[in-house]
């Protein structure tokens, strides 16, 4: 269990900036389809605060796989 | 026995000012529309800008840092002060709302205010929910944890129910005539459910100001051994950290997911995408909400005999795999096109009204169809009949509205009433597995974060993210239910693998 769990951190590793990456890449698109100043606010406020959630996702898969949360 | 009615004085006073907070902060979403149309008028891009900020402001950025905020001082000064503190600020920022004078008497003021106002609520609804948690289970015995803040747990969907309720029923009463009414909530009625947070305030404070501070804190200070630095023991060290970020990615993302989905998507999906009438939309919800909110209280206490973990992460997984049949279900209950019209029962109306000093008119076509098993369909088409046929018709403005017939309305509240057995099994728990992850020195900090990230932030983007996706891809009407779905299968795996089945008995 303790192996499928270090594993998995791999995943939650990559899944940090995999998301970042979704994510301002879906708001420059729906900034470009939209482009006024509601648009702008909305997903400048979803990728303000999508960004540090994202690190925070890859900090527990490099937890993960370091083996923290082992039992 | 007097230990058995000092915690019921605990979870009185702590539910009821935590309902009020709810209640406070949902009747400013439900009446959005209202409050726009009073202090954000479209026509103006500033106002409208003022708008967008109200409400996503309030609700992503403003809730975390409320929990930042108000957990250090929790954590530094105790429960008790800090949660009245929240109240205080939630029902004045609610009550002034209720008497802000609106956009074409004081201008841009207006907005402002009420943008200001909206923020401080965001922040008193960030620091509220973690005290109030932390205030119960520091009072409960260890062994009845699950059970005590179940009913902490039942206040956010209680919340819910009595915001729709009062406006419901202020909405309907005041006139006889039931357009006349409408037209007057709309007008100036709509102050009346903001105004009435007062009262129940002034009641709370009262008895919160009765209270004691909660003895684990209260011995952790007469020991000297409260945290100098909450914020930074909290986040700044691995072995709390490990911990938020679990919290938070195994828990209260899923969690998030599955209760704005019941209780808030749900309710929106009915109105806008089955077309269903203003008032049946939310009293399918309130039915459902009704008959399922003793189950918060039913798997709290279940969760300290068996444990929190599992009966969270079966109300995710189950939300997960039936998501899509149940709000199918509830597309289907609404088609129309599955139904036999009784086509001498129906109806149409046209009025045409002049615009002055133009020589238009508006014209309204109101088309009404009724169906063999009861159902009513009404159609408002608006449109401008110009006087010069050169100018270009704009596209009608088409409002559809079905009124349910009884069978397929409970089948509706039947569907809804399975969502929220999902929101109770998943949110029913979640208070004392927080609760009993971090240490009591930096406990209002550590669990109010995660929590509000969690609820706030992946619950609140529901909505928005769902009708972002049912936009881009108009073929399914389901489509806007792949985030909550996604969001919450990640949660499961992640809760699966890492999190303890045990309760956890580590802390005091």
């Amino acid at each position: 269990m303790n192996q499928i769990k270090k594993l998995a951190g791999i995943i939650w590793l990559l899944l940090g900036p995999a998301s970042i990456y979704f994510i301002v890449r879906a708001a420059a698109h729906e900034i470009a389809v939209k482009p006024g100043v509601d648009t702008v606010i909305q997903w400048g406020v979803f990728v303000v605060i999508f960004i540090p959630i994202a690190i925070g996702m890859s900090i527990f898969g490099y937890y993960a796989i370091k083996g923290e949360y082992n039992h | 026995m007097k230990k058995e009615n000092k915690i019921w004085q605990v979870i009185t006073a702590s539910s009821l000012g935590t309902l009020i907070e709810w209640y406070d902060f949902y009747i400013f979403g439900s009446l959005a529309t209202v409050i726009a149309g009073q202090f954000f008028p479209k026509t103006n891009p500033t106002a409208a800008l003022l708008s967008t900020l109200a409400t996503f402001a309030a609700g992503f950025i403003v809730r975390p840092f409320g929990a930042l905020f108000f957990g250090r001082l929790g954590d530094l000064v105790g429960r008790k002060y800090t949660f009245l503190l929240t109240l205080v600020l939630m029902g004045g920022s609610t009550f002034a709302i209720g008497l802000v004078p609106s956009y074409e008497s004081i201008g841009f003021a207006a907005p402002i205010i009420v943008l200001t106002l909206r923020l401080l609520q965001g922040l008193a609804l960030g620091g509220e929910y973690g005290g109030a948690a932390t205030y119960v289970a520091e009072h409960a015995p260890v062994g009845r944890r699950g059970y005590y803040t179940s009913w902490i747990q039942t206040t956010a969907t209680l919340g819910l129910f009595v915001s729709l309720s009062v406006i419901l029923f202020t909405r309907h009463s005041l006139d006889v005539d039931p357009a006349v009414s409408i037209a007057k909530f709309n007008a100036w009625g709509w102050r009346i459910p903001f105004l009435f947070s007062i009262v129940l305030v002034g009641v709370s404070i009262y008895i919160r100001l009765k209270m004691q501070e909660s003895p684990l804190f209260s011995k952790l200070k007469s020991e000297g051994a409260i945290s100098v630095n909450p914020l930074k023991e909290s986040f700044g060290h691995k072995e709390n950290l490990k911990m938020v970020l679990l919290a938070l990615f195994g828990a209260t993302m899923g969690q998030g997911v599955v209760w704005y989905t019941g209780q808030f998507y749900a309710q929106s999906f009915i109105e806008n995408v089955c077309k269903i009438d203003f008032d049946q939309s939310r009293t399918i919800l309130i039915w459902a909400i009704l008959f399922g909110t003793p189950l918060f209280v039913v798997f709290g206490s279940w969760s300290d005999k068996i444990g929190r973990k599992w009966i969270m992460l079966v109300g995710m997984f189950l939300a997960v795999v039936t998501y899509n049949p149940l709000f199918k279900g509830l597309l289907e209950l609404s088609d129309t096109a599955t139904k036999t019209e009784v086509v001498a029962a129906a109806t149409l109306k046209i009025n045409s009204v002049s615009i002055p000093n133009s020589g238009d008119f508006v014209r309204t076509a109101l088309s009404t169809k009724s169906y063999t098993d009861g159902t009513i369909v009404t159609t408002t088409t608006t449109d401008t009949l110009y006087a010069n046929p050169a100018q270009t018709t704009l596209k009608p403005v088409v409002k559809i509205s079905k009124v349910l017939a009884n069978g397929i309305y409970w089948k509706m509240v039947l569907i809804v009433f399975i969502m929220i057995v999902y929101v109770t099994m998943v949110y029913g728990p979640i208070a004392a597995f927080l609760v009993e992850l971090f240490p009591t020195k930096i406990r209002y900090t550590s669990m109010s974060l995660p929590y509000h990230i969690g609820n706030g932030v992946f619950g609140g983007l529901t909505p928005f993210i769902a009708t972002l996706l049912s936009t881009m891809y108009t073929a399914d009407a389901l489509a806007g239910l792949q985030y909550p779905i996604i969001v919450a299968a990640v949660s499961v795996i992640i809760g699966t693998l890492y999190l303890d089945s045990k309760i956890n008995t580590k802390h005091d």
